[in-house]
């Protein structure tokens, strides 16, 4: 290039060239007359076909970023200061053509929904056509070239799944469409916002993949965005961990993981249950106190209130950003003794004392329930056997679909079961229903909502959410049900003077302790667990682990644990109980499920879980989806996807039957233990 | 300890903002809600002290000044007695002020709860009610009053309760609607798995959280009231008080626009109208403010 270097058309042959380039970044929201910012002198770059990751917890700002990248921010947004430049263009400089060009030519941006980003009233095939049209190209061609996109993205009829509209997909093939969109303007950056939170850990594991294979294949620079922090080191070379606004640590992704040199990075990497620990192994090190609200101000360091070695100089002025290696960065004074940084927590661990050899305290026989839609009968549970223990964590896993939650509200009497199914409390039967049910029984059962949004009453106050189990099922009044409200408030690690607040009035944590206490009200003896932390941020997620955990020890409940977190479950469940399609396929001790021998279904889970502690070599993937309920495959439920599938026939003719495979693990597989164990030992699992 | 919701950061902030202010404070920022305010204050105002305000005795009859275009004396000008058209219009707030909220109230009472019954038992008599409610709502509103009104007599109390009874499937309908939403809320299975019985269920529970539904229902619905009393009076079968009422005056006095007597109707017709915009300025905003 020569003196028109300046020119506005970046040439690909030049010299290389960032493809994102921020500095000294701000981005506020007016909110109300007054400007809140929710950026703060954000700066990084984006080489060439490099994988950039920002990592965060919500309100960290994050998605502000991306929008902001692209000037999609909302109206009240505005970037107050800093500059971007987008392969050496300036986004917030150009006029509304040069825009669209941007947006058609050089960026793409795929989001967490795929059902919104697709316009639901047009076939997948015109939408992604559209783009190739947008380009200059004729009608039949851009449908051809569609066609040849699709299955790029590993769509493997893509002439079928053209015809169709979005609601017609399912999630993970809805997502492939978008990519496959998003791909076919060659964008030189591709933008992802939490691409894969919407959906399934398989699923998830094939987008990743294919999003890492077309990004060689389209030399594309990616600009990644999540609050997995697995998903992140598994995508990514280098990473940015956004904390309230500010770039608090930046680097190479390995890095930055294995060694943070910013308290928080370290203390959100300790919040998450790594390389096999368990509840026995002392708790998870939560960090302290709450995201501070969007657009707060604050002297220093934006931490430093939840930091555990702040100084006074952390609380006086910000820190800059402290070079910490080649290429990485960290905005703390103290960023040499993050290797050190004391828990936050103590690692005292109370376990329940299991009571030896007594009878199950739920057990649950010939459990199926069949719903009817669209006149066709849609079997969500099939033939359940299942034994609770009296003081364990039962963990419930499989893929959205698999019945975890049919089970669990089955059991409760939320829904009735078909009329074969038998479920016991010590013995005694169950009534199907909850009118049936007597208040003794009614107190042993509760259950821990996922999002404590829903779950709580948005009207009640604390105090009447928390003490109504209290008079309704303890029967306690007057100075016991006060007594025993402060005792339940203090339990949850909140204080009375909260009681008196609504729920929009809490942070998500706070509310979901209320949950916890309103459960723990009537003195249940079996707690189902719905996914209890996956609507909360990493950092609150480990405090409220650690409460269920103390709970368990001091009121000697039992806990059905539903969760897709396999990490989580590993954490904290004694046995674990593998669902798909309605039918448990292997049941058995926690560490022996997760060691292996394991079902293939299992293997396929466990291996489908992006890992912090470095890549595995060996994956088994499954293809395909979940094959639907309505019309399950015959033999085994699972052969229309199992990698280990016999080839003799009986798989697909046969079901197998749930058996014990060793003293205490039982599978639903045709493929003997021995041959299991021979396939799968040549693996390190996590 | 503000709320921190998984959502795009400027909606974050403007909700938690939003949820800081109480809503009659939310209201009062809006010009429209203002606006609607304060001529529905000045209509229940005359509706109260409509005979100290007005300036002449509304029934007064001058013979010798029938008809009279709007002047210095009479703002209004006077009807075809000589009666001072801006004092009837003054006082004619009465008899609307009275009918129309009163069977507004009754028919939101009614509506609401057979709503939440409706909307949380479900099942087959929700089936069968609801096919009730649409078969009612097919028919047109006006008419079947206008009919119940002939059969049962003119009175403030059969006008009343035939208005109500009209609006009870409308506004259960809608309530309807707003209980299912809420019944896929996972507070309403949690309520059930301490015992809660149906009764406690609907109104402890769920009611407060559908109290927006029911208050932007009672404004929308006020004002269709307005309309139907104005319109009954018009028709001949308006309540027969001592004090005038808009629809009859139109009614007495249409036949002579053709003289060039327009003021007489143009007024009390203005009247209806200034009220009507007055209740729905008050319900849209309402029901910004509330939905957010």
């Amino acid at each position: 290039m020569s003196a028109t270097a300046a020119s506005a058309v970046p040439d690909p042959a030049a010299e290389p060239q960032a493809a994102v380039q921020v500095e000294h970044l701000d981005v506020s929201y007016r909110v109300r007359g007054h400007d809140r910012l929710a950026l703060r002198d954000v700066s990084f770059t984006i080489g060439r076909n490099e994988s950039y990751g920002l990592v965060g917890e919500s309100g960290s700002g994050k998605s502000t970023a991306a929008l902001a990248l692209t000037r999609y921010l909302p109206r009240n947004g505005r970037v107050s200061a800093g500059s971007i430049l987008i392969a050496g263009r300036d986004p917030l400089a150009m006029d509304a053509a040069e825009l669209r060009q941007l947006r058609a030519r050089s960026v793409s941006m795929v989001y967490q929904e795929p059902g919104k980003a697709l316009n639901p009233g047009i076939r997948v095939g015109r939408q992604v056509a559209e783009v190739y049209e947008l380009a200059g190209l004729g009608r039949a061609e851009a449908m051809e070239r569609s066609a040849a996109m699709l299955s790029k993205v590993q769509i493997s009829d893509p002439g079928q799944v053209m015809k169709r509209y979005p609601h017609q997909l399912s999630g993970g093939m809805a997502q492939r469409a978008v990519i496959a969109m998003a791909l076919a303007a060659e964008p030189s950056l591709l933008i992802l916002d939490e691409p894969t939170t919407a959906l399934d850990a398989t699923v998830e594991a094939e987008v990743l993949d294919l999003v890492a294979g077309l990004r060689d294949e389209f030399d594309t620079s990616l600009l990644f965005i999540s609050h997995n922090l697995a998903v992140i080191a598994k995508m990514c070379d280098r990473v940015g961990v956004l904390y309230a606004g500010e770039l608090i640590e930046e680097g190479p992704a390995r890095q930055v993981f294995d060694q943070p040199r910013h308290p928080y990075t370290m203390g959100l990497l300790r919040c998450i249950p790594r390389q096999g620990q368990r509840k026995d192994h002392g708790r998870l090190d939560a960090i302290p106190g709450f995201l501070p609200p969007p657009g707060q101000t604050q002297a220093g360091c934006i931490f430093a209130p939840r930091c555990p070695i702040a100084e006074q100089r952390c609380r006086d002025a910000a820190p800059p950003a402290f070079d910490v290696g080649p290429g990485r960065s960290s905005r703390c004074y103290l960023h040499a003794a993050t290797a050190d940084l004391p828990r936050n927590t103590p690692v005292d661990v109370q376990l329940p004392s299991l009571a030896e050899a007594a009878r199950p305290i739920v057990s649950i026989r010939n459990l199926s329930k069949t719903f009817t839609a669209h006149g066709e009968a849609v079997q969500a549970l099939a033939r359940v056997d299942l034994d609770i223990e009296r003081g364990e964590t039962l963990g419930l896993v499989g893929e959205s679909g698999s019945g975890k939650t049919t089970l669990a509200r089955t059991l409760l009497g939320l829904i009735p079961p078909d009329d074969s199914s038998i479920i016991e409390l010590d013995g005694e039967p169950l009534g199907a229903d909850l009118r049936q049910r007597r208040r003794s029984q009614l107190k042993a059962l509760q259950i821990v909502f996922q999002n404590p949004d829903s779950a709580l009453n948005r009207r009640h106050t604390v105090r009447r959410l928390i003490s109504r189990p209290l008079t309704k099922l303890a029967g306690l009044t007057g100075s016991a049900l006060a007594e025993r409200l402060t005792d339940l408030v203090r339990s949850v690690r909140m204080e009375t003077r909260h009681l008196p607040l609504r729920p929009r009035q809490l942070s998500g944590g706070l509310k979901q302790r209320v949950a916890i206490a309103r459960a723990f009200g009537g003195g249940p003896r079996l707690v189902v667990c719905d996914e209890p932390t996956s609507a909360l941020d990493v950092s609150v997620q480990a405090a409220i682990l650690n409460l269920l955990a103390d709970l368990q020890a001091k009121e000697q409940v039992t806990y059905l644990f539903i969760s897709h977190d396999l990490g989580l479950v590993r954490y904290l469940a004694d046995r674990i109980a593998v669902l798909y399609l309605g039918r448990v396929m292997e049941l058995g001790p926690a560490e022996r499920v997760f060691s292996g021998p394991h079902h293939p279904y299992t293997e396929a889970l466990l291996s489908a879980v992006p890992s912090l502690d470095g890549l595995r070599t060996d994956r088994i993937r499954l293809t395909g989806e979940i094959p639907s309920a309505a019309s399950p495959p015959t033999g085994c439920v699972f052969h229309t996807r199992c990698p280990r599938r016999l080839a003799s026939g009986i798989c697909e003719s046969t079901e197998p039957p749930l058996a014990e495979v060793e003293p205490g693990h039982l599978m639903s597989c045709h493929i003997p233990i021995d041959q299991l164990t021979n396939l799968q030992s040549n693996k390190r699992m996590p | 300890m503000t709320e921190i919701v998984a959502m795009p950061p400027g909606i974050v902030a403007s909700q938690a903002e939003r949820r800081d202010q109480p809503v009659w404070r939310m209201l009062l920022a809006r010009p429209t809600f203002v606006t609607g305010a304060v001529m529905l204050l000045f209509w229940i105002a005359c509706a109260i002290f409509g005979t100290a305000i007005a300036p002449h005795n509304p029934l007064a009859q001058q013979l010798l000044a029938t008809n009279h275009p709007p002047s210095a004396a009479h703002w209004f000008g006077t009807d075809q007695l000589g009666r001072d058209v801006f004092s009837r219009v003054i006082v004619g707030a009465r008899s609307i002020l009275i009918i129309a909220p009163l069977a507004t109230v009754l028919g939101t009472v009614l509506g609401t709860a057979l709503g939440l019954a409706l909307g949380y038992l479900g099942g087959i008599v929700d089936l069968l009610a609801s096919r009730l409610v649409e078969a009612v709502l097919a028919l047109p509103a006006i008419v079947v009053i206008f009919l119940f009104v002939v059969a049962l007599g003119v009175s403030t109390i059969t006008q009343i309760l035939v208005i109500g009874f009209i609006f009870t499937p409308l506004i259960a309908r809608t309530v309807r609607s707003a209980v299912q939403v809420e019944g896929q809320l996972d507070y309403v299975p949690a309520a059930r798995l301490l015992g809660e019985r149906p009764g406690r269920m609907m109104f402890v529970e769920i009611l407060p959280n559908v109290i927006p539904t029911v208050l932007v229902e009672f404004t929308v619905r006020l004002g269709y009231a307005i309309f139907a009393v104005a319109t009954l009076a018009f028709l001949g079968f308006g309540v027969q008080l001592s004090t005038p009422n808009w629809g009859t005056d139109i009614n007495a006095n249409y036949v002579l626009l053709g003289a060039g007597y327009w003021w007489e109707t143009l007024f009390p017709a203005l009247a209806i109208a200034s009220l009507i915009i007055a209740i729905n300025l008050v319900a849209d905003s309402t029901e910004q403010v509330l939905a957010g």
